[in-house]
């Protein structure tokens, strides 16, 4: 994948696909320390014990059982690369927490990219079951979402409206380059 | 900068839209979201989906799905009119959600040559 975000959005359509009706999504950027850090938690199913043991191998993962499939695998070598880890943490019927690290100035690490759009796109698919609360810190800035706050303002308006996902998209680009001060990703 | 306060006015100029429409005659276009698709370029795919529904003011049902075994034919698209068979578009580029959209969904025409499957 060329963009970490890629990497987020196909963690999140496993949580989707484990009926989580909330993913947790932080991503913690810290250049000074050479810190990236990627957390998901959602709510669905869980993984078993024993599949858990075998999370990193891709060729282990059948399709029939694919709760979990080749994504978990593509963020783990990614992360490895770039001095980092991949953490994964399950409990059945509790949920599953995913905590991903990079050296953030590391070559290789790819760019965070359209996270934006992998964060509407996702609420406008799939906003009116799966709630989604996001926050994203760079350096000592920090910028906080989430749906349900803007359900309750929404009252009987779909979250999935086009025109009320448009303003998402917006709002948490605005916001996005606020906190990043107009950086690039 | 935007703020959650203009949720309220958006929300109130929604209802009014939402009162002229005919509901549960919706058509429906599902993204096909997997690790193959989302790396083949599906996320593209329904943002462009997403910016052709709000440009021509379409009352569409856009989802999401995961793997559907046709990896090799990602990024794809499924399309479902109300009482029609549904359709499903493979090996898709930005131009071809366009095409689909204006001809299958607006017009109900199935764009033949985009076609891998019918349901």
């Amino acid at each position: 994948m060329r963009e970490l975000s890629l990497h987020i959005l196909d963690i999140i359509e496993n949580s989707r696909r484990a009926n989580s009706d909330l993913i947790k999504i932080e991503i913690l950027e810290k250049p000074d320390s050479d810190l990236l850090k990627i957390i998901i938690e959602d709510n669905g199913s869980g993984i078993s014990e024993e599949k858990l043991e075998q999370i990193d191998d891709p060729f282990i993962t059948s399709r029939t059982t694919r709760d979990v499939g080749l994504g978990i695998s593509l963020f783990k070598s990614a992360a490895e690369s770039c001095g980092g880890g991949l953490d994964i943490k399950s409990k059945i019927s509790e949920g599953t927490k995913v905590e991903v690290d990079f050296e953030y100035n590391h070559i290789d690490r790819a760019p965070l990219g359209d996270i934006t759009t992998t964060l509407s796109n996702f609420i406008a698919a799939n906003g009116e079951e799966v709630d989604i609360v996001y926050q994203h810190q760079y350096k000592d800035k920090t910028f906080s979402f989430d749906s349900r706050e803007i359900k309750t303002e929404l009252d009987d308006v779909s979250i999935q409206s086009r025109q009320v996902t448009a303003w998402i998209r917006e709002y948490i680009g605005e916001n996005l380059e606020e906190i990043r001060g107009g950086e690039a990703f | 900068m935007k703020s959650l306060s203009e949720l309220k006015e958006l929300r109130n100029k929604v209802q009014k839209e939402m009162k002229k429409r005919d509901q549960g005659t919706r058509a429906e276009i599902i993204v096909g979201m997997g690790t193959c698709g989302i790396a083949a370029g599906a996320r593209d795919i329904l943002k462009a989906v997403l910016a052709e529904v709000e440009k021509r003011d379409l009352d569409v049902r856009v989802t999401q799905t995961g793997c559907i075994g046709m990896c090799e034919k990602e990024p794809l698209i499924d399309v479902k009119l109300p009482g029609k068979e549904k359709i499903t578009y493979g090996n898709l580029s930005k131009a071809d959600v366009q095409k689909i959209i204006s001809e299958h969904v607006v017009n109900g025409n199935v764009v033949k040559d985009l076609v891998i499957a019918r349901h």
